[in-house]
């Protein structure tokens, strides 16, 4: 998976959870809850369905490394590839 | 000193056969039932009482994702109640407004969901939602109200099983007499169809209606009743003091006259008919009436053999042969049992005959049970009458929570 791959994963998972935004300008380098009607619920949100759709774990201690759409694909974009190698 | 007079200016409802007060109220009198077929959870389809309001009328996508569906039950009935009322919402003092709402269950749904969710994941906990705590908190119709509304006063939920509709204008009215609110939004909501352990529960009490078509299905008082019909719902209300509904020179559809609340402590499910009758007299007292001053009885009568039996029993103890005035009608036969909404839009649906002088039916009656053959029952045609100044309205429930709400035509 690329991190252009991993952000559209984390993209389509906002898609969901917070259907009255307009995702089509998000930028990529700044703090997704600066851009988007975003609360700590939805970040829990955006964790739980990382576990549900994809089976990768967050842990609370990384739940900052999710801050923005760049932070994200840094940070999820390995343990993505981790889990690929494993299957 | 006599109580503050209450009266009731705004209502907002959705029902599995109308989503306004005046579309409601023409399906009942044109005998236009609302229940349908849906798929059930473990148990296939089932009939029920769906309601098909615009959600996003009053909520985002993302408030509805996140809430209950009687979260948006009470929110679409509060906002419709408010508009109604006509009363200057922006204007008015949050703090100062009180939510009221009765259920029979909440949290049922959630819960099932949740559990049918981790099943997916050998039931692993760690995929359990964060929101099952704030989705299944009893408040949490109430709480929903408040928070898309902006409300600050008293938002809570009433649990009285199928006597809650009316037990949150009681409690409305009570809580508008002692000063602590000067502004009621309050009635009933249901979301039970939306959980199959309410389906299973009545099959196994086998309480829950079957009938080829769906329309058919809720037939309180006929011979071949067979069960109740499960519906989701809602009807709230603007409650005030007549004194500030009138200085806002607002339009009034009646005035609470008396109401009663008992418990049979007999049984578990069983209806107790004495004491419902103890609580229909209790309350034609209350309102310092007779029974011959009542001119509309809606029944409680979820068409379970026995249950019909026995609300008719209590009300030929109360009204008898001497109430010549008295119509009795049913609405369960349009739209099935909407539980902790029951009340409240059963009554909703009485209103207007303060100014049309006609009683609504009760529906589906084929072949009367002659043990509910009561006088003055109005079967299948809408029945003209020469005064409708009283309604009395029946809500009885589980654990024998019995109800009775009285509102009169207002005269100043």
């Amino acid at each position: 998976m690329t991190k252009d791959e991993c952000k559209k994963v984390v993209l389509d998972i906002i898609a969901d959870i917070a259907p009255d935004e307009d995702l089509s300008n998000v930028k990529p380098d700044v703090r997704l809850r600066d851009q988007l009607q975003l609360d700590s619920m939805d970040f829990l949100d955006i964790v739980m369905e990382l576990r549900k759709r994809h089976g990768i774990e967050v842990p609370e201690a990384d739940y900052m490394q999710l801050a923005s759409l760049d932070s994200s694909a840094e940070y999820l974009t390995p343990k993505f590839n981790a889990l690929a190698a494993k299957r | 000193m006599k109580p503050a007079r209450i009266v009731i200016t705004g209502v907002g409802l959705t029902a599995p056969n109308g989503n306004s007060l005046p579309e409601f109220r023409q399906n009942l009198l044109n005998g236009i039932a609302g229940i349908e077929r849906i798929e059930v959870r473990y148990m296939g389809q089932q009939l029920a009482g769906v309601c098909h309001y615009d959600a996003l009328k009053y909520q985002k996508k993302k408030e509805i994702r996140v809430g209950t569906r009687a979260g948006s039950i009470s929110i679409y009935c509060a906002r419709e109640a408010l508009a109604d009322s006509g009363v200057q919402f922006e204007g008015m003092a949050k703090d100062r407004i009180g939510i009221y709402i009765g259920c029979t269950e909440h949290g049922n749904v959630e819960t099932e969901n949740e559990i049918y969710g981790i099943s997916k994941f050998g039931y692993d906990t760690k995929f359990w939602s964060h929101y099952h705590n704030p989705r299944t908190v009893a408040n949490n119709p109430a709480g929903e109200a408040s928070l898309n509304l902006g409300i600050t006063g008293p938002a809570y939920t009433i649990g009285a099983a199928c006597a809650a509709g009316n037990l949150g204008l009681i409690h409305a009215t009570q809580m508008l007499r002692l000063g602590e609110v000067d502004f009621a939004i309050c009635g009933g909501v249901s979301e039970s169809i939306h959980t199959f352990g309410i389906f299973a529960g009545f099959k196994s009490q086998n309480a829950l209606a079957t009938h080829e078509d769906p329309k058919k299905a809720s037939r309180p008082f006929d011979k071949a009743r067979n069960g109740i019909v499960i519906s989701e719902g809602g009807c709230l209300y603007t409650l005030e003091r007549l004194v500030d509904a009138q200085a806002r020179g607002a339009k009034i559809y009646a005035e609470i006259a008396g109401y009663h609340v008992n418990s049979d402590a007999s049984d578990y499910v069983l209806p107790n008919p004495q004491r419902q009758s103890e609580c229909i007299r209790a309350a034609i007292g209350r309102a310092g009436l007779q029974p011959r001053d009542i001119h509309i009885v809606n029944t409680h009568a979820t068409a379970t053999p026995l249950g019909d039996i026995q609300e008719c029993e209590a009300i030929r103890a109360v009204f008898g042969e001497g109430c010549p005035e008295t119509s009795i009608n049913n609405t369960k036969s349009y739209i099935g049992h909407a539980m902790g909404a029951a009340g409240a839009l059963e009554l909703a649906g009485n209103l207007p005959s303060f100014d049309d002088l006609t009683v609504h039916p009760s529906i589906n009656v084929d072949d009367l049970d002659p043990q509910c053959a009561l006088p003055g029952l109005v079967l299948n045609q809408p029945r003209k009458v020469a005064k409708v100044d009283t309604i009395l309205n029946n809500s009885f429930g589980m654990l024998g929570i019995n109800s009775t709400l009285i509102v009169k035509r207002f005269l100043p």
